[in-house]
């Protein structure tokens, strides 16, 4: 079985001055969170979507799915997040389990609420992806050079920037994989896997690259609800 | 939904732009899955259509011959995952006697609004039809242009007298093959004799009871009526000889379409006493005789896989530049384009 994992759990601390977490900001007077959970329930290959927010906002999260998207509402499950990203989507794991869902197949594709952009193809590229790597991670290709500075003060490397991808999601896994790899992580290990993907890369695993789009952006500062906002509001005026 | 609509902005360059459609709304949601290249969207990609037109219309999604499979349909008419043949043809009030394709008040996809190069395509499930479960979808994805067929061999029998001993087909190009290999199946007693420039083009059209040369004609050669499939510069030509060749009281179906005005022999015409009509496009009801035919018939699908010319998989935007350039460099047949963007 193959589940939408969508992460809402972030508090927006980077979007500045705003009352509510990022993913409730409204774009043309819906939540972007339901942007990007209408993708997901628009694609064939997930079955069951849970979403992951933060306690408090669990009620209001299922009143918008209510509000917006009823006629999905029975394949969205609304649970609480954890307390960093990795335990959130343990969170998601568990969640299978007690469905009794979590076996050597169940897919998980997680992916930011906050990307309402995410297209079919990157999340059935995910999907197929998973299946045959165990693992995948959606990017693309770096076109700012990336440098590293070891003591965050002087440059220590310039690395090849044709071998340099930025990460965006969704990130899909084999969810018992996942799980077992993650359990098997020392406290000290998961305080600093701020990735899930990075799971498999230290344990050695393959995580197959899926192909982003310049488009797939994170709504995660003032900026980007400002270009998300001009992206489909533009729109209105053709 | 935010959806990716794949806009031609200029000739030659496409641009991707978001439309919030509503997925739980009255309209039906489909997924493209296989996109067929038509003469008239190259009219556009090519800036071959005239400046104002192209001004007016674009930015705008190109291609009105597609099939998909459905993801959500309100009525309950299609279940997810039915494939479905899209209608191109938007009818936004109905007539007794005026078909859907010629209402002026008609809009059509890839050409008054965005057609099908969307990643999911907004639709009423009115401008629907189901597909067999097992079709070539390469195949079915061009069906919109063999409804045209449907469509103008439909009114043929409505206009056309009964004596339809030899039917003469003018063209040797996509809508001759597939108007030829209708009016066979239509008319299995009729003899229908192709006319064309290509002779190697000529040798596919296996189905039919001859194929000449235009240059080749033999003497005394006749028919009863006629299809013309020639459109553009070829069209002049292939009307005044049709004219002079055929019998009176026959009725000539036009289908070719031409960017500029053709002079045609008025006097024959009179003289003749000849019936010339035009068909252009097609409604759901063309669409859902062509699909049932395919029911009927399936050597028709076999008959025209021949057309398909090459299958592209596109994922990114520069796959659909890709493939339309490839378009320009076919000599026959369709560009498909197997959407997975």
């Amino acid at each position: 079985m193959v589940y939408g994992v969508v992460l809402a759990g972030g508090i927006g601390s980077r979007m500045g001055r705003v009352d509510k977490p990022k993913q409730y900001l409204t774009i043309k007077d819906k939540p972007i969170i339901i942007y990007t959970l209408e993708k997901f329930v628009a694609c064939p290959g997930l079955e069951k979507i849970i979403v992951l927010c933060p306690k408090q906002w669990v009620e209001h999260t299922k009143n918008l799915v209510a509000k917006y998207i009823k006629p999905a509402e029975d394949s969205i499950a609304v649970i609480e997040g954890g307390s960093s990203r990795n335990e959130t989507i343990m969170n998601a794991i568990r969640f299978i389990e007690a469905e009794g869902k979590l076996n050597d197949e169940t897919i998980i594709v997680t992916h930011d609420s906050v990307r309402p952009f995410v297209t079919h193809r990157i999340l059935q590229e995910n999907i197929s992806a998973a299946k045959e790597y165990g693992a995948c991670d959606t990017v693309v290709p770096a076109t700012d050079t990336i440098v590293e500075a070891v003591d965050n003060k002087v440059i220590s490397s310039i690395p090849d920037r044709s071998k340099m991808y930025q990460g965006q999601t969704p990130q899909s896994f084999k969810a018992l994989k996942l799980k077992n790899m993650y359990e098997s992580l020392s406290d000290e290990e998961k305080e600093i896997l701020t990735d899930a993907a990075k799971i498999f890369v230290i344990k050695g695993e393959k995580v197959a690259l899926v192909d982003g789009e310049p488009h797939n952006i994170k709504i995660t500062y003032p900026y980007d609800l400002r270009v998300a906002k001009s992206l489909l509001e533009d729109e209105e005026d053709d | 939904m935010i959806n990716t609509v794949y806009r031609l902005v200029a000739p030659r360059r496409f641009e991707i732009a978001f439309e919030d459609i509503d997925i739980f709304g009255k309209n039906a949601i489909v997924r493209p899955t296989n996109l067929s290249i038509c003469n008239a969207d190259m009219r556009y990609y090519l800036g071959t259509r005239d400046a104002k037109v192209l001004a007016e219309k674009l930015p705008m999604a190109l291609i009105h011959e597609g099939v998909g499979e459905v993801v959500i349909d309100p009525t309950g008419r299609f279940k997810s995952g039915d494939k479905v043949v899209m209608v191109p043809n938007m009818a936004t009030q109905t007539d007794d006697f005026i078909a859907e394709n010629y209402l002026r008040s008609s809009k059509f996809a890839g050409s008054s609004m965005d057609g099908f190069l969307q990643e999911y395509v907004e639709i009423s499930p009115e401008r629907l039809v189901l597909l067999p479960e097992n079709i070539d979808m390469n195949v079915a994805a061009f069906t919109e242009i063999v409804s045209v067929s449907v469509h103008a061999i439909t009114r043929f029998e409505r206009f056309s007298h009964e004596r339809r001993d030899v039917i003469g087909v003018w063209g040797d190009g996509n809508l001759a093959y597939i108007t030829s290999l209708f009016l066979k199946k239509f008319f299995p007693e009729s003899k229908i004799c192709v006319f064309g420039i290509s002779k190697d083009k000529l040798s596919d059209f296996t189905f039919v009871d001859e194929t000449y040369l235009t240059t080749e004609v033999p003497d005394g050669f006749t028919m009863d009526h006629a299809f013309e499939c020639v459109g553009g510069n070829g069209s002049p030509i292939a009307i005044e000889q049709i004219i002079g060749l055929i019998k009176p009281e026959a009725t000539i179906s036009i289908l070719g379409v031409s960017e500029y005005p053709v002079p045609i022999n008025t006097r024959m015409i009179l003289e003749k006493g000849i019936r010339m009509f035009g068909s252009s496009r097609s409604g759901v009801a063309d669409f859902a005789k062509t699909v049932e035919m395919y029911r009927e018939h399936p050597d028709i699908v076999g008959y025209l896989g021949n057309l398909v010319s090459s299958v592209n998989v596109v994922r990114k935007t520069n796959d659909i530049r890709d493939a339309f350039e490839l378009d320009t460099k076919k000599a026959f047949g369709k560009t498909i384009m197997k959407w997975e963007e």
